[in-house]
């Protein structure tokens, strides 16, 4: 039995909600699809912890689908950086359907909860499936399951503006897949294969070699067709479309101000994540960062465009009086983080984009979830009306402040963690001047972090707050589950950076999925 | 680039000449209907892209012929080494001599646009669904006509 489950445990993380679904709809009663769908997510968060330790014990876990074997079947890579990745994504999806009782309740038909259930389970599916998945085409199909039951999830918001917002996403989400299943075929078309670390192993008679004459080295020299730079462009804007890269970010601010509370907890912790990493991989998987970086000049994109969107976004975001606006903004701000790491392309740099991608999960986790406990209570979005609510709900404030300092960056905190990394590793590339404007942009997130804490604890109440009670207990305990995960991993680092570490050192060393 | 080259590369121009209208069709429309049109404009031109690269000239459908389906057992056979198999195997090889002059389509490119396809259905029936709340809060499916709405609010 145990080593049943070890044999097939790369691939039950996604069966086990996939198959749970449709029995919520079948079912059709909401106390079942919501005992099912817990269920389902807390197994499937316990298997991706285990998978995790597997991974550390026994290092890289293949697994066929269906017994055939790679090229020609689909495989589940699972390593180092997909099951860290898988146990974020999976915890974060139990404890927000945990936290979900009384918000849902409160903000969609009761006659529609099982179908959210079902809505949520694929949506996990999707994400866990996008990352352990080692068939490109594959990642397409799971990013599709993820997206279509995302813009769903949207429109089930309370205001006729959810269905816009959901409509709007729907249509640059369609575009970005879009995009990359154009560039899937491209690449298809050149090595016959879908398997990621096949397609790395045909690409490579097109290496970047450098040319050195007389001892000095001179561009880079590179024989490839221009079939592979339209499928490197098709599927680098697709995906950042996905991941809300600043110019392509459009989608991202109704989508999360318009979606019920527990959706935007959840997708904005984990589905941009998710496109992050499938970047990762078609960069350093695919086409291996000397393509990328020496021979294109996506570094430098990279770090304009996140630095021009950190500074937009947040500059944003300070104006936005609508809460969740101001932390979607925010989001879009993180999202550049991420990147710029990751366009360092070095040790440190990379460490620091995937360690940000998973602390940066738990502090907006947090922080939509301590908003989801304000909207129950206080029926708003609206700084005005959170005026003061420090004195009447003092457990969901004090949450916003921990959170808050998180996302600023401030030590003990797991933000710093991802800073200090980034900040090292901009010192150590010798990028002065990006280290200084990533300095500068914290103290943006400073001021609209330290606004909504200000109008919370130094305000005269609102008419709504003075009426507002502390939150539900199952909400507040599972705020301050996330709430502690966050200082516990800006202390403890084994797990996050650590582990981020190790996924980063195995994408350098050239590390096919 | 020939003339006939130009016209022999016919499919691509068919696919980037759709693949450009329906883009074009999604930035340019502000009706939501005629938005969802163009992005079915725009996935059906990577159907054509997939189905014609797993066409090869000279290509029939991938079904092996029912003479052929014979031979294969005794191939297998001789792939495992089976010793009493050696009539088995002349016969394979003479089959497979058959076999290699036939040349087969790639049938992959086909198989994942059934799965693109189904993707888009499903994209398509979930935007006209959201269309229809959309038209039933708002009274109309205009987008800047919608935004005039939310902004006056």
């Amino acid at each position: 039995m145990i080593e049943y489950l070890h044999f097939h445990l790369p691939v039950l993380p996604i069966v086990i909600p996939l198959m749970i679904a449709p029995l919520c709809v079948l079912l059709g009663s909401r106390h079942v699809a919501n005992v099912l769908s817990l269920f389902a997510c807390w197994v499937t968060f316990g298997l991706s912890l285990l998978l995790v330790s597997r991974v550390c014990e026994l290092g890289e876990i293949s697994y066929f689908l269906g017994g055939w074997k790679p090229p020609y079947g689909i495989e589940y890579a699972i390593d180092p950086l997909n099951s860290f990745l898988m146990a974020m994504i999976a915890g974060m999806g139990a404890i927000v359907l945990t936290y979900s009782g009384p918000s849902l309740r409160d903000e969609v038909p009761k006659s529609k909860h099982y179908l959210f259930y079902s809505l949520y389970l694929l949506c996990m599916t999707g994400l866990m499936g996008m990352c352990a998945t080692g068939d490109l085409f594959n990642v397409f199909v799971f990013l599709e399951i993820s997206s279509l039951s995302t813009y769903a999830l949207i429109s089930l918001g309370k205001t006729r503006r959810a269905p816009l917002a959901a409509f709007q996403y729907l249509i640059m989400g369609t575009i970005g897949a879009t995009f990359l299943l154009i560039g899937i075929g491209l690449l298809y078309q050149m090595t016959g294969t879908l398997n990621m670390a096949d397609i790395g192993v045909q690409l490579e008679r097109y290496r970047v070699a450098a040319v050195i004459v007389d001892g000095i080295e001179g561009p880079p020299h590179w024989e490839g067709s221009r079939t592979m730079l339209v499928a490197f462009a098709f599927l680098t804007v697709g995906l950042c479309i996905k991941m809300a890269v600043f110019p392509l970010h459009t989608w991202l601010p109704n989508s999360y101000t318009y979606a019920p509370s527990v959706v935007t907890c959840f997708v904005a912790a984990t589905a941009t994540k998710v496109s992050v990493y499938a970047f990762i991989r078609v960069v350093f998987g695919i086409f291996t960062p000397e393509f990328a970086f020496e021979l294109l000049p996506l570094d430098t994109a990279l770090w304009s465009f996140s630095l021009v969107g950190i500074f937009v976004a947040s500059i944003a975001a300070i104006y936005q009086t609508n809460i969740k606006r101001r932390l979607a903004y925010s989001s879009i701000a993180q999202v550049g983080y991420m990147l710029l790491g990751i366009s360092m392309a070095n040790q440190d740099g990379l460490t620091a984009g995937i360690v940000h991608m998973f602390n940066h999960g738990l502090i907006k986790g947090a922080l939509f979830m301590v908003v989801g406990c304000f909207v129950l209570r206080l029926g708003s979005v609206q700084m005005d009306d959170w005026r003061g609510a420090g004195k009447t709900m003092p457990w969901t404030s004090l949450a916003w402040a921990i959170g808050g300092l998180g996302l600023i960056g401030v030590p003990v905190t797991c933000g710093f963690i991802s800073k200090w990394l980034l900040l090292t590793a901009a010192m150590e590339d010798e990028l002065y001047l990006v280290a200084a404007l990533m300095l500068i942009s914290s103290l943006l997130a400073v001021i609209y972090v330290w606004q909504v804490v200000e109008v919370l604890y130094f305000s005269p109440p609102s008419e709504k707050a003075k009426k507002a009670t502390e939150a539900p207990l199952i909400m507040l305990v599972t705020t301050y589950v996330v709430v502690a995960a966050t200082l516990v991993f800006g202390v403890w680092t084994t797990w996050s950076a650590g582990l981020a570490g190790d996924a980063a050192r195995f994408l350098l060393q050239g590390g096919a999925p | 680039m020939t003339l006939t080259e130009f016209f022999g590369l016919y499919n691509y121009w068919i696919v980037v000449f759709l693949m450009m209208t329906g883009f074009y069709i999604v930035i340019a429309r502000r009706n939501m209907i005629k938005t969802v049109i163009g992005l079915n404009i725009f996935q059906v031109s990577v159907v054509l892209l997939y189905v014609t690269m797993g066409k090869v000239t000279g290509g029939t459908a991938p079904i092996i012929p029912p003479g052929i389906a014979g031979h294969s057992d005794g191939e297998h056979a001789s792939s495992h080494g089976s010793h009493d198999a050696h009539e088995v195997v002349d016969h394979a090889h003479q089959h497979a001599a058959d076999a290699a002059e036939i040349i087969y389509s790639n049938p992959l490119p086909s198989v994942l646009m059934l799965t693109a396809i189904v993707v888009g259905i499903a994209t398509t029936a979930l935007a006209l669904a959201l269309i229809v709340r959309i038209s039933e809060d708002y009274g109309t499916i205009e987008e800047d006509e919608i935004l005039l709405m939310d902004r006056r609010q």
